[in-house]
């Protein structure tokens, strides 16, 4: 879990260039962390990508926080 | 023959980040050694645009705001590399663009709205974008945009979209015919699917991925760097004779019937 949750913040700092300290699991991407829906989709790949998984559509959607990410990656892993 | 794309420029429309089409055509252009300008949608994209630049092999200094549903936007910009450049010897149209409610779902409920949008955005834009890059083409050149097998065949979910492709396609060929009278070649490059930021917005594109997998003849997806070093054959002079054509860089998917 906290694994997870280091390896998503770097992913946010990186794709979002936000402070560090920003990103907290309750921080939203949309409201905390200004993402706007292409920056979603871009993490969303980062995501697929640094875990080597798929997230479906519908599964996408629903994450919202950093938090909705980590639970997800470490419910499918 | 000549491989060399020094002393040629190009400019590249719809770099968004690093898997952009766009961008494995810029840098195929790059490595033959073209000069490269770049244009982005809104100042949301010009920092990605910037980053990524800075990691060629040179050291681009042209970036402009180009919005394709804008026409004086258009203008403003040709009219800018105009007289910052002078002149050019291609152009890289990879902007598409339908809202993601309408690439679900059946096609039948595309709005009107969704409808027009798709068409501006990802058909017209390449007939406003050539008639403003024709002029500064003055020793001849080609343009290539990217299209979709979904424009030639019922695609599930990329509806809209599909229909949009077969306007671009269209469009491409009645430009190949007015365009060809000053020396100026256009082509299409239709690839297989990619993991994109616009085919992300494609539902279900995971499962098109497999699809592929499984059944095109090369068994496996193509790459950003496939599509570049295609678009750069079609940019320079290898491809001198070929014009209004679609190549398909999609692993032979396109040839088949029922497998």
């Amino acid at each position: 879990m906290a694994d997870t949750f280091e390896r998503v913040k770097k992913i946010v700092v990186d794709r979002l260039d936000v402070e560090e300290e920003k990103v907290t699991l309750e921080a939203s991407f949309k409201d905390d962390l200004e993402a706007d829906s292409l920056d979603v989709v871009e993490l969303v790949m980062e995501l697929e990508d640094e875990f080597d998984m798929e997230i479906a559509d519908e599964e996408a959607e629903n994450i919202q926080t950093v938090a909705d990410a980590v639970n997800y990656i470490d419910s499918q892993a | 023959m000549n491989f060399s794309l020094e002393g040629r420029t190009y400019v590249v429309m719809g770099v968004a980040n690093k898997r952009s089409l766009a961008w494995g055509i810029a840098k195929a252009l790059d490595e033959a050694g073209a000069n490269l300008i770049f244009t982005y949608l809104s100042p949301r994209f010009e920092k990605s645009v910037r980053d990524l630049a800075a990691t060629l092999n040179q050291e681009v200094t042209h970036f402009y705001e180009c919005d394709v549903s804008d026409d004086q936007s258009i203008e403003q910009a040709f009219a800018s590399i105009k007289e910052d450049v002078g002149i050019i010897h291609g152009l890289a149209h990879c902007i598409a663009f339908a809202d993601k409610d309408d690439l679900k779902g059946e096609f039948k409920n595309t709005s009107r709205d969704g409808f027009l949008t798709a068409h501006n955005i990802s058909a017209y834009s390449l007939v406003a974008v050539s008639r403003q890059a024709e002029p500064l083409m003055t020793e001849g050149g080609s343009i290539v945009t990217l299209t979709y097998l979904g424009g030639e065949r019922v695609v599930q979910n990329y509806n809209i979209m599909g229909v949009a492709k077969a306007s671009l396609d269209a469009s491409m060929k009645y430009l190949a015919n007015d365009l060809g009278k000053a020396n100026i070649r256009i082509n299409a490059i239709s690839a297989g699917p990619i993991r994109t930021l616009s085919a992300k917005g494609v539902g279900d594109f995971n499962s098109i991925l497999k699809e592929i997998e499984a059944k095109a003849p090369l068994r496996r997806t193509v790459t950003q760097e496939e599509v570049g070093s295609n678009a750069y054959y079609l940019l320079s002079d290898l491809s001198s004779g070929v014009t209004g054509e679609i190549i398909h860089v999609d692993s032979g998917y396109s040839i088949l019937g029922l497998v």
